[in-house]
């Protein structure tokens, strides 16, 4: 299994408002009845964007001045809420690769590290003023290094936090667990086999 | 040297938490970036975010480890008014096909929807015994949390993780912080572990747990039955914390007795020494303490669109003019928009278009029970439609073999089949345009009832029940003439 490390991201942003913003509006239950993930980009903050008739309504990710953003800029306590994977993967799929928020919750940081999105936290102030600066110019190149821990676009940068674990997983290739979870075999056996239950 | 020697000695003269006792037990190793493998002891996984994972063990040649180790349950997309196959819904009925093959695939347990086991997997997992102190359980759901009542460490995982359990049965995780929230007192009458549940989710914030393990303790979660702790370590992932626990006692050993997954005869003997071991030491550290008091809580209800926007039945919805930082005022004021609701007047009042009992957070047979016993000689009111939908087919056989059925179909509620229903509303139940739903579930989040206008309004069941009876959101303490000098509604011996 060969996946790739991730040292940084670099794309244009897209700012989504709102703190507390949860998996349930990242992608609604209703585009979980699926047994793949393949079409979930088309679910991706649906009643947000679309009204009952299923016109787009004028939020941020139908702004044709941000499309093909790549990185999303958002608030505290970014995917709240249910562990659906569904929510990152269609984040993921929707053309994004990283995350810059205040926070974020802890199963959907987890699944996004899982998939190889980086979700990295900065101050509120920070992502103010990179939002800023982006609505000021859409094709503002923003990158985001996991080396330095920095967000940088034009001549700004801003530090940016991560749990080091997950930095490393990203940065030595290893954010996809399964490979080294599998080389531990005989450990695992032990441990099944030392446990006083089934 | 010198720091090691010291660690070792600390760790002898130092008591441990529960967590940590079930940690270290499940820990297979350390990885490369730091992280633990954890050994998963019971995995459970249902329709919705089980089959992607199977997709992937396919693709890169996998087979399932322990198949033992894993339980199957159909409740997410499971229609309610009749479980009869096929579903009207096609995708509803591609999802439990692909259920089937990937358990019969596998050799996996299925309790499927003819096996009179079917229900919400975090009710099917304690009714069965499957849930076990000491035990480390997961699940592709946040609600799975429940599972610590019984003094595991359970919590939900995405589905490249399920697809990690299936594969190996560990997880790589972080370990996480312990917070104690210790509730002493009395609960006053008429005040329920959902009111705990809120009360603490409204003091500590929707992301205040998060990094943390909760560890309920306390006069009331001492006095809680099995189904009480489950409502509120049910509701931890609410509050941020992934993961909540209650110590196990002896009330959790009566609760396992006898369940088909427990331990019998002899090996019953010694899971009980062992069981007992795992509680946290009297001397136990913990990264943070909070007291709270439990007279202090009131029946709790919501009304924003985040489980922290919780206030007791008794007060205002607030109001943005008065929040203390620009932020909050924003936050309320977009809450309020989206719940049409007016700043500054009380809840109390507000008119109901829906009411529903039933979730992995309040759909036992308890919380039925307990309605039951006031929802007598009381009718629904006109043009409201209550639901009580049974957590799980042995809920639903329980309440019919007691009655409790005809008491909810009586007073004009409406009976349905198990599954999680109307609280993420992935099967025909929704909420349609602006209804505001009274509801015993577990999120108000915008659009989660199935409308993306739809309104929710969280409490315990039996204020479910005032709310359905008298068409707004009500005090049950007054509906129903629940005092002080009445018997406690906290029956001990419900399980």
């Amino acid at each position: 299994m060969s996946i790739e490390a991730i040292h940084q991201v670099s794309g244009t942003a897209v700012y989504v408002p709102g703190a507390d913003i949860d998996t349930d509006r990242i992608i609604p239950a209703r585009f979980l009845k699926c047994v793949t993930f393949d079409d979930l980009a088309e679910g991706l903050f649906y009643d947000v964007r679309f009204n009952a008739e299923g016109e787009p309504v004028g939020h941020a990710l139908d702004d044709s001045r941000f499309e093909g953003a790549s990185v999303m800029l958002a608030a505290s306590n970014f995917g709240c809420g249910s562990s659906r994977e569904h929510a990152p993967q269609s984040i993921y799929r929707a053309g994004f690769r990283a995350i810059i928020a205040e926070s974020f919750a802890e199963i959907f940081f987890g699944n996004s590290t899982g998939i190889g999105m980086p979700c990295v936290c900065g101050s509120a102030q920070d992502i103010q003023a990179l939002t800023l600066a982006v609505e000021a110019n859409p094709q503002l190149s923003v990158t985001i290094n996991l080396q330095v821990m920095k967000v940088s676009y034009g001549a700004e940068s801003f530090p940016i936090t991560m749990p080091d674990s997950a930095r490393e997983a990203l940065i030595t290739a290893r954010w996809d667990s399964i490979g080294e979870l599998l080389e531990n075999a005989a450990a695992i056996e032990q441990c099944a086999e030392s446990l006083p239950y089934v | 040297m010198k720091d090691i020697v010291i660690e070792q000695y600390s760790s002898i003269i130092m008591g441990k938490n529960l967590y940590q006792k079930v940690w270290d037990e499940h820990a297979v190793g350390v990885l490369a970036d730091g992280r633990t493998q954890l050994f998963i002891g019971s995995h459970l996984i249902h329709e919705v975010t089980s089959p992607q994972a199977f997709g992937m063990l396919r693709d890169l040649g996998l087979a399932v480890k322990f198949p033992h180790r894993t339980f199957a349950t159909v409740d997410h997309i499971v229609p309610t008014d009749s479980q009869e196959q096929p579903f009207e819904d096609p995708l509803a009925d591609a999802m439990i096909t692909e259920l089937r093959k990937n358990v019969a695939e596998h050799g996996i347990t299925y309790f499927d929807l003819a096996s009179g086991m079917q229900g919400i997997v975090h009710i099917v997992g304690p009714e069965q015994g499957i849930t076990q102190p000491g035990t480390t359980i997961v699940c592709g759901d946040s609600h799975t949390a429940t599972h610590g009542a019984f003094g595991a460490i359970a919590f939900g995982i995405g589905t490249t993780q399920v697809r990690d359990v299936l594969a190996t049965q560990t997880l790589a995780m972080e370990k996480l912080k312990v917070r104690r929230i210790h509730v002493s007192g009395d609960l006053r009458p008429g005040v329920y572990a959902k009111d705990v549940a809120l009360h603490i989710i409204r003091l500590l914030g929707a992301n205040g747990g998060i990094g943390y393990a909760y560890e309920y303790g306390g006069s009331v979660f001492d006095g809680f039955t099995m189904e009480e702790r489950m409502t509120v370590c049910n509701m931890s992932i609410e509050g941020g914390a992934r993961c909540g626990y209650v110590n196990p006692d002896q009330t959790t050993f009566d609760y396992l007795a006898n369940r088909p997954y427990a331990p019998k005869d002899t090996e019953w003997d010694n899971a009980l020494l062992r069981w007992k071991s795992y509680a946290s030491d009297s001397d136990a550290e913990y990264d943070d303490v909070v007291d709270i008091c439990a007279a202090d809580i009131e029946p709790t209800v919501t009304w924003g669109i985040s489980p922290d926007h919780g206030i007791a039945i008794s007060e205002v919805i607030p109001d943005p003019e008065k929040a203390k930082t620009p932020e909050e005022r924003e936050s309320v004021l977009e809450a309020l928009e989206y719940m049409k609701l007016p700043a500054g007047e009380p809840i109390k009042g507000t008119p109901v278009d829906v009411a529903f009992i039933g979730s992995c957070t309040n759909g036992r047979i308890s919380d039925f029970r307990e309605v039951a016993q006031y929802l007598k000689g009381h009718n629904v009111a006109e043009g409201v439609t209550a639901l009580a939908v049974p957590g799980s087919q042995i809920t639903d056989a329980i309440c019919k073999k007691e009655g409790i059925d005809k008491i909810f179909t009586q007073a004009g509620f409406e009976w349905r089949a198990a599954g999680c229903s109307m609280c993420l509303a992935m099967n025909p139940d929704k909420l349609k345009g602006d209804q505001l739903c009274a509801s015993s579930s577990n999120r108000n989040f915008k659009g989660r009832q199935g409308s993306p206008t739809g309104r929710t309004v969280l409490m315990s069941p039996l204020m479910v029940a005032a709310a359905a009876i008298e068409g707004e959101v009500a005090d049950a303490r007054e509906v129903f003439e629940v005092s002080d000098q009445k018997e406690s509604p906290h029956p001990r011996s419900l399980n």
